[in-house]
């Protein structure tokens, strides 16, 4: 069992399938409860961070843990370990039956999910996987170098390779795996007399997709285009969002697609006096959002955290609230069919560039990114945020000058209502498995100034 | 608190005799043989006999003593070892075993019951001033080695990108040292049904106050058992533990929907007493009543108020305002990516000038408080951790840092006489990660004369009160800030008159704070604190504490935050 345990590592540290699968058949094996669910999570993470212009730190991370849920009846709990060995293993099963035995019932627990079928997804890129530290070094010098022969600039990033394998299982037949990586570069690039500030980022699962290069020339021109900001005052404004700045407000209306609090009365989507806003139209028509795990820029997973198949999922279709998300046990108790739409959101993109919306506007403001996102009050989605590293003003169709950041109040479903453009959808790459594009929208709710760069 | 009763059939379980499970040790010492290689497993890093799973209700075991392992100490010094034949010229090593145990509720049915436990090694190494960094799970002599190896492969490939060395500032070796966090009860030997039926037994009390509908609560508890040692000669055991119970009452009535908690009680590097003492099944009439009363409460009129706000508000308002742009990693710019830089940069700039609040202001740090969550006896760098003012009588007077940043301000501390040193704010989340300049308790002195909340309320003629962190925002250097609350209370003529909802203050740092004008005195002081402060590439959470009495602050900006879809 030992030698077995020494060849599921392969050298990157990640189970593969068969490996992945023994360990669940062990668990299941050991299991003396009425179900038994076991999740098993490997993963080995590489990065090097820089700032100052130059190293700070750098690591590789391995580590595989194994959750295993036992059940008696409506009775259950979870362990976690990340022993692997058939010790640990056994300790894992023995405790969480242990605990399970005292915990009071789940009513709403519904038994084990019986076996499925997922359409593999070719998420895995060796490229990003096999990544040695000397590639990443190299990877950081692009900006390095740039910013120590320049003068008047600092950068400071932040390169992460991700290989990962997740795979789920139980005693009523179910067994799912799945593989991925991901490559993810964010740089920051800092004028020396403190006045200006550029970000810009690439995420692919391929690290020979990120380009490196096209990243530092970003954030270095931002950086350098954002010193020396004036102050405006606050108020309404025609705002032009960049992908990762509208990412960063639609995301936030992933949990007010829970039919649960929904329903329950407590979710910006329930309709006064009760029900939800299903079938009503609540956004522009141009909006459309939906979830799918085989979207070509997100390549996510096929399964979700309780092993049901994840299928493309539309919510919003032109404007109108198509569906909300149903888990297993409330799907049961309203009598719907589940709908889990995974980790991955996409907003439908459009044709204008921000060249076109930034010609076609006569008064503005560009946003960058937006910073520190939190929820003012949930009923109506109202979030409160700021401006980063490069937030500029438009006027008569050009960029006229950097302006000092902003703190927003307002909500994507108000945003989402006062649409003017929409660019193409891309890949983000603040986090999130988010595709969306650039939009412009008007009166944007912006509502004190920062002096912070 | 109230009993939970448990029937027979429950009783005979939890009293019958159980064979004790084998331990972590007893397999690696099988196992090593195996691998052929040396295999000791850490002795206080095994499966205590004494799990949650054989704890009867309310049985309560000592504390065992402290010390480190024989066998972890000989695998830290083999990794230290491994990573010198790599060419090492400092390393340092930790091995930690990290537990969870969370227990959540909805009304009267449990959702969650985790019981976490994970262990590794994370090996930290200077090649020719670069570092580098790798952690394993295979705590054998082999796994350790390899992680060793593969740091110094790291550090290495790294030297191509170099500018300057990392140098550490020296700090003095602690060759067997102990410490224990301040708790008296393991919250990992207390019973799962002690756990949930505090929990049921507390929603149900909420439950029976009007309008209220859905009522969450939560226990989470952390224990980490911390082992480290470094080429100085440090070697260092820590036992720390904290805990954190929270309940959230949501009231509904007329299309309102109105929220108390779920931070009703501040988490603590305390255990299982602390919770007790904590007395959520009495206290949940009055949160709940809190949520049902907020049902009613008039929207503010936007405008400008005395702020009071209490330490369980104004805690956040300290953490985000103060705390972070007092880190130097971020005011020397290592966080520009990320969490931030700060505006009281240059250091040569401000530190002795930046007057950031009146002179009764006084702002310490340190992990030494009794019971607060960065409270440690050592950090992350091996280093016995001082206090010291971060603001003194109102002007800036030091900055948060460790071992490598702290010759960045050997200028300062010489010219004021004092000996250079780290402050002991190195800190990693887990074994898995690399540790870096994390947030010390920050913790706002008390007057010199002993004011009280009401003192504050009596003194005040148009503000207002305002209890328990919620909505929180704050820009990149930390200048511009919005923060509400969860109770806001308007105040009239030195009287509380009534609640109001619909409000957040915005704040511009060095406005708000030199716009303080009373602080509450020492027996107001209290604590609050999170265990999930996030900062780093990757992320990684640090639990800070803040002590701070009330405080009333003149003359800020309220905004209102109601708006109708």
């Amino acid at each position: 069992m030992h030698a077995r345990l020494n060849n599921a590592m392969a050298a990157n540290g990640v189970l593969g399938e068969a490996d992945a699968q023994s360990v669940v058949e062990r668990a299941v094996r050991l299991s003396k409860a009425d179900a038994v669910n076991i999740s098993v999570q490997s993963g080995r993470e590489t990065n090097l961070r820089f700032a100052d212009n130059q190293l700070s730190t750098a690591g590789a991370t391995t580590n595989t843990t194994i959750r295993v849920e036992s059940v008696f009846g409506q009775r259950r709990a979870s362990v976690v370990t990340n022993d692997r060995t058939d010790e640990g293993l056994r300790r894992a099963v023995e405790q969480s039956e242990v605990i399970a035995k005292l915990a009071p019932e789940d009513p709403e627990y519904l038994g084990p999910l019986g076996a499925q079928t997922y359409t593999p997804i070719p998420a895995w890129f060796d490229s990003t996987a096999e990544l040695s530290a000397d590639a990443r070094a190299q990877a950081a010098l692009t900006a390095l170098t740039k910013a120590r022969a320049a003068n008047d600039l600092t950068v400071a990033g932040y390169i992460v390779c991700n290989a990962s394998a997740s795979a789920l299982g139980n005693n009523a037949g179910l067994f799912a795996y799945h593989r991925s990586t991901n490559a993810n570069y964010t740089l920051t690039a800092r004028t020396n007399d403190g006045t200006g500030s550029g970000w810009a980022a690439a995420e692919d699962n391929d690290w020979t997709q990120i380009d490196f290069e096209a990243v530092a020339r970003d954030a270095i021109d931002k950086a350098r285009r954002s010193a020396n900001p004036v102050a405006i005052e606050p108020g309404r404004y025609t705002v032009i969002f960049e992908p990762e700045a509208t990412a960063n407000l639609v995301s936030v209306m992933r949990g007010a697609l829970q039919a649960r609090s929904a329903d329950e009365g407590r979710s910006a989507f329930s309709k006064p006096g009760g029900g939800t806003k299903v079938g009503e139209k609540i956004l522009d028509e141009r909006v459309t959002i939906s979830s799918n795990p085989r979207d070509p820029l997100v390549l996510a997973a096929p399964f979700d955290g309780d092993g049901l198949p994840v299928q493309e999922e539309t919510w919003i279709r032109n404007g109108v609230l198509e569906q909300l998300s149903y888990s297993r046990y409330w799907a049961q108790r309203q009598g719907k069919p589940v709908t889990t739409g995974g980790n991955s959101l996409r907003m439908e993109g459009g044709s204008e560039s921000v060249a076109s919306m930034i010609a076609n506007t006569e008064r503005g403001i560009v946003v960058t990114r937006l910073w520190y996102l939190r929820a003012v009050d949930n009923r109506t989605l109202v979030y409160t945020g700021l401006t980063r590293d490069g937030t500029f003003l438009v006027e008569n169709g050009k960029i006229a000058r950097s302006i000092k950041n902003f703190r927003f109040n307002d909500s994507p479903l108000f945003m989402l209502n006062n649409l003017e453009a929409v660019g193409p959808a891309v890949r983000t790459a603040g986090g999130g498995s988010l595709v969306m594009p650039a939009i412009k929208v008007r009166d944007f709710n912006f509502t004190s100034l920062s002096d912070a760069v | 608190m109230r009993v939970f009763s448990i029937s027979g059939a429950l009783r005979a379980f939890l009293f019958r005799p159980t064979p004790p499970m084998p331990s972590r040790r007893d397999f690696l010492k099988a196992g090593g043989v195996s691998l052929g290689a040396l295999a000791v497993a850490p002795e206080l890093l095994r499966a205590a006999p004494g799990s949650p799973l054989l704890a009867a209700p309310g049985a309560f075991r000592p504390l065992p003593p402290l010390y480190t392992d024989p066998a972890t100490r000989e695998l830290m010094l083999e990794a230290l070892d491994a990573a010198k034949r790599a060419g090492a010229s400092w390393a340092d090593v930790r091995i930690s075993r990290n537990r969870n145990n969370s227990v959540n509720t909805r009304e009267q049915q449990v959702t969650n019951v985790v019981e976490s436990d994970t262990m590794g090694c994370g090996v930290r190494v200077l090649v020719d001033g670069c570092w580098g960094f790798a952690a394993t799970q295979e705590l054998t002599s082999a796994g350790v080695g390899m992680a060793a190896q593969e740091a110094a492969a790291i550090a290495k490939a790294n030297r191509v990108a170099r500018d300057r060395r990392i140098e550490l500032a020296p700090a003095p070796a602690h060759p067997d040292a102990t410490w224990r966090s301040a708790y008296t009860i393991d919250p990992f030997t207390v019973s799962l049904e002690d756990k949930v039926g505090l929990l049921l037994a507390a929603n149900a009390e909420a439950q029976k106050v009007a309008n209220i509908r859905f009522v969450n609560s939560g226990l989470s508890f952390v224990k980490e058992e911390r082992n480290y040692a470094n080429t100085d000669g440090s070697v260092i055991t820590q036992d720390y533990v904290r805990s954190w119970v929270t309940m959230s009452c949501t009231a509904v009535a007329n299309g309102e929907v109105a929220v108390r908690g779920p931070e009703v009680v501040q988490p603590a590097g305390r255990g299982w007493e602390y919770v007790l003492e904590a007395d959520i099944t009495a206290n949940a009439p009055k949160w709940a009543g809190e949520a049902a009363e907020k049902l009613t409460a008039k929207s503010v009129d936007v405008g400008r108020y005395d702020l009071i706000l209490h330490p369980s508000q104004l805690f956040l308002t300290i953490h985000e305002s103060l705390g972070h742009p007092t880190e130097l990693d971020r005011v020397m710019g290592y966080e520009a990516n990320y969490a931030g830089t700060s505006f009281m940069a240059p250091p040569e700039k401000v530190l002795g000038s930046l007057k950031l609040g009146p002179p009764m202001m006084n702002l310490i740090g340190n992990r030494s408080e009794v019971g607060a969550l960065a409270t440690i006896g050592y950090d992350d760098d091996g280093v016995m951790p001082d206090d010291f003012h971060i603001i003194k009588d109102g002007i800036l007077n030091d900055f948060q840092t460790t071992r490598e940043q702290a010759p960045l301000l050997n200028w300062w501390y010489e010219k004021n006489g004092q000996q250079p040193r780290s402050h002991g704010c190195s800190y990693a989340q887990s074994w898995a990660d690399v540790q870096f300049q994390r947030m010390p308790n920050v913790s706002l002195q008390p007057g010199e004369e002993d004011l009280s909340w009401d003192d504050l309320i009596a003194a005040t003629d148009r503000g207002i009160a305002m209890i328990g962190r919620s909505s929180y925002s704050i820009d990149q250097q930390r200048y511009n800030a919005q923060f509400g609350a969860q109770l806001c209370y308007e105040v009239r003529n030195g009287k509380i008159v009534g609640q109001l909802k619909d409000v957040a203050y915005q704040m511009r740092t060095p406005d708000f704070w030199n716009s303080l004008d009373m602080l509450g005195g020492k027996s107001s002081y209290e604590f609050g604190g999170t265990f999930n402060d996030g900062k780093g590439q990757p992320s990684q959470a640090n639990a800070v504490s803040h002590g701070c009495p009330p405080v009333r602050i003149k003359n800020i900006n309220v905004i209102n935050t109601g708006r109708s879809l």
